[in-house]
């Protein structure tokens, strides 16, 4: 208990309890309901206000479902998202509309998820003149402010998206993301479209708005030594579940699931003599399908440690030592005496 | 853009020329003779006068190039010099039209009115309730609207107007007798019964074309839409927490009429062109059916003078369409 004190003090802004999105698949002449892709599968976790929590995972393992499904972009499967302390999970999109002042999202690929036809003034000021009752005198000075936080030229203002460079509409992006006061932005791989010089300034950029407006952010990304960088603390990603969940720095230094274990693996060293001794372990095999996930726990037909129990029964996904929480039969039951240990 | 257009005008010229050549060329190697339906009793020195009075007796070339001239620089004149009342051209001779004797552009002017309101009403009709279909059936794509749409727009396509025209014509003039089913142009519009007379007879034709026409640009309109619909920027607008109506009106459709402008600008020359099989099935005195019977009359000058016309509207929507195109795009600059 003594653990948690600090952890109180701040406050939860986002719980996600056994969120699902389901894609349904249709077959047939009749085109049946005959199963779904199922994108994320019950995942749970809670993002604290004024932290970063990052989300990895290889593609298509559903971090950028789960990211839209988060915000409600999609109507979702099942489950509870809390935000903000409001339910939201299953309500109405005409009662989200006045919510999403709260929570915005910066997307992947900030050339198409920009409206060629908009100004950068058009696309910034768009949501200020939904939810907000702004004059044009102060929406204009607001957008320039937006305009100067993400270090856009004012001059810009009456440009279209084609005539930036891919960070500055990034830029435009982030600017937009902002424009309502958000608590909470899910930044979906926002750097994964823009060149490696380019990315550093937009992660900079976002770190430093964090530390200014006191923002919440899920940030997406399979780069994990960006994710390093930014989060405070790391959620991993497989087939649909979360399977991992730990600080930042424990992750990295000890982690618990197999899975994580290679992903981080997979990290290059920039030490070259360290780089030669690294011991990468390669996962043998295909992500098994979304639609047709095997029994037990979905990452049994992959997993070097794998047991019997595992190809059986799915793991739970538990908190097996103060604030690290995995979804492992290696970390079950079994382990729980290793758990209690500080309390003892 | 004006730049642009000026040279895309200039560059017009070689193109209508080699068009006009390639008319009147085809046209000359037609078979027939303006002769053909002189009585046999004439002699054939004097078809021979006949001929050369036409002018037809001359080398191709110098044929060519006076039909030029009269096109381009003695029936312009007549025409500014008809509606201004100066004597611009004086004498110099029209182009005349070989069954009636009369200047080909006059008989244009007398049948253009019909065809403009008939085919012109019927177009605009058709995009009036084309557009709302399109982005009805995209929005919900598969829904019950979706499929008759779809179905509806297919019978409108692959059935062809002088089936639909006909079958209208047996329904609603023949059985309930509500419409008449011939054109009265003589029909001037002074009072509310004359106007409701016009509006009768107005009905069949235009419903006819404008199910052709809406077929065509709904599908054009829809698979835009369903292009736009799948768009990132649609769930950022949609993430922005903008009103479905916002998102549909303002941010799909706009950027989805982009090519739909086109393809309805591409389109407007077919007006004046008019609709040759639907005019003659409902007797509709309009251009395109003073074309066929051209045709049939072995008129070459009219043949030439419509065809033509209907190459400059041809260029000059082509033209319209790309600047429209280059207006609606912020992408696409001109210079």
């Amino acid at each position: 208990m003594l653990d948690a004190t600090p952890k109180a003090a701040a406050k939860t802004l986002v719980s996600v309890r056994g969120l699902k999105m389901y894609f349904p698949i249709h077959t047939g002449l009749l085109r049946r309901h005959t199963g779904d892709v199922k994108a994320v599968d019950d995942i749970s976790f809670d993002i604290l206000e004024g932290e970063t929590l990052g989300l990895v995972g290889e593609s298509g393992c559903g971090k950028s479902t789960a990211g839209r499904a988060l915000i409600r972009l999609y109507d979702i499967t099942g489950g509870s998202v809390k935000i903000n302390g409001v339910e939201i999970g299953q309500a109405e999109q005409s009662v989200l509309r006045p919510m999403r002042p709260t929570m915005q999202m910066v997307f992947q690929d900030p050339q198409a998820s920009l409206n060629p036809r908009m100004t950068l003034a058009s696309i910034i000021g768009e949501p200020l003149e939904e939810h907000t009752k702004l004059s044009k005198v102060e929406k204009l000075a607001r957008i320039y402010e937006l305009m100067d936080a993400v270090g856009l030229n004012r001059t810009f203002a009456n440009r279209y998206p084609h005539e930036f460079s891919g960070g500055q509409r990034q830029r435009i992006g982030i600017a937009r993301a902002l424009a309502l006061n958000p608590k909470f932005i899910v930044c979906d791989e926002p750097i994964a479209a823009l060149d490696v010089s380019i990315q550093a300034q937009v992660v900079n950029l976002l770190e430093e708005l964090q530390d200014r407006l006191g923002l919440t952010y899920l940030f997406i990304s399979h780069d994990l030594s960006m994710v390093r960088h930014i989060a405070d603390r790391v959620a991993v990603m497989y087939l649909g579940k979360v399977v991992e969940l730990s600080p930042r720095d424990e992750i990295y230094a000890d982690p618990l699931h197999p899975y994580t274990e290679a992903l981080l693996s997979a990290v290059p060293e920039p030490d070259p003599s360290l780089e030669n001794t690294r011991e990468r372990i390669i996962l043998k095999g295909d992500v098994p399908s979304p639609a047709n996930p095997p029994d037990g726990c979905n990452f049994c037909t992959r997993c070097p440690k794998v047991m019997d129990i595992c190809r059986k029964v799915e793991p739970q996904f538990i908190e097996v030592m103060p604030g690290r929480f995995v979804a492992c039969h290696l970390h079950g039951q079994t382990n729980q005496t290793t758990n209690q240990k500080p309390a003892g | 853009m004006l730049t642009y257009t000026i040279r895309r005008l200039i560059l017009a010229i070689p193109v209508l020329l080699l068009i006009s050549l390639i008319i009147f060329m085809l046209l000359k190697l037609a078979p027939g003779d303006p002769m053909a339906q002189m009585p046999l009793t004439v002699p054939p020195e004097v078809k021979a006068k006949m001929r050369a009075a036409l002018g037809a007796d001359k080398p191709l070339l110098v044929q060519y190039l006076l039909w030029l001239k009269q096109f381009f620089v003695v029936e312009p004149l007549h025409i500014i010099g008809n509606m201004t009342g100066y004597d611009l051209a004086g004498n110099a001779q029209r182009v005349i039209s070989w069954q009636t004797r009369s200047p080909v552009a006059d008989i244009i002017a007398q049948r253009l009115p019909q065809t403009l309101t008939v085919v012109g009403m019927s177009y605009l009709i058709g995009v009036a309730i084309a557009l709302p279909i399109g982005i009805l059936s995209a929005y919900r794509q598969y829904s019950w609207f979706d499929q008759i749409g779809t179905f509806v727009s297919m019978v409108g396509y692959s059935v062809p107007t002088f089936f639909t025209g006909v079958l209208l014509i047996v329904i609603f003039s023949v059985d309930l007798g509500w419409f008449p089913s011939i054109y009265d142009t003589t029909l001037k519009v002074v009072d509310w019964a004359s106007f409701l007379k016009q509006v009768r007879q107005m009905a069949m034709p235009v419903t006819v074309l404008a199910l052709y026409n809406a077929a065509q640009i709904s599908r054009f309109m829809r698979a835009s839409m369903l292009d736009n619909l799948g768009q990132d920027y649609v769930r950022t607008a949609r993430a922005k927490g903008m009103g479905e109506r916002v998102v549909v009106l303002t941010h799909v459709l706009r950027n989805s009429l982009i090519p739909v402008v086109t393809v309805i600008a591409l389109g407007v020359p077919q007006i004046f062109g008019g609709a040759i099989i639907t005019e003659q099935v409902f007797k509709v005195n309009g251009l395109g059916q003073l074309l066929i019977t051209a045709i049939y009359a072995d008129d070459l000058p009219m043949v030439q003078t419509l065809t033509f016309i209907f190459a400059v509207l041809i260029v000059l929507f082509n033209l319209i369409a790309d600047i429209l195109y280059g207006i609606l795009d912020p992408r696409i600059r001109y210079d």
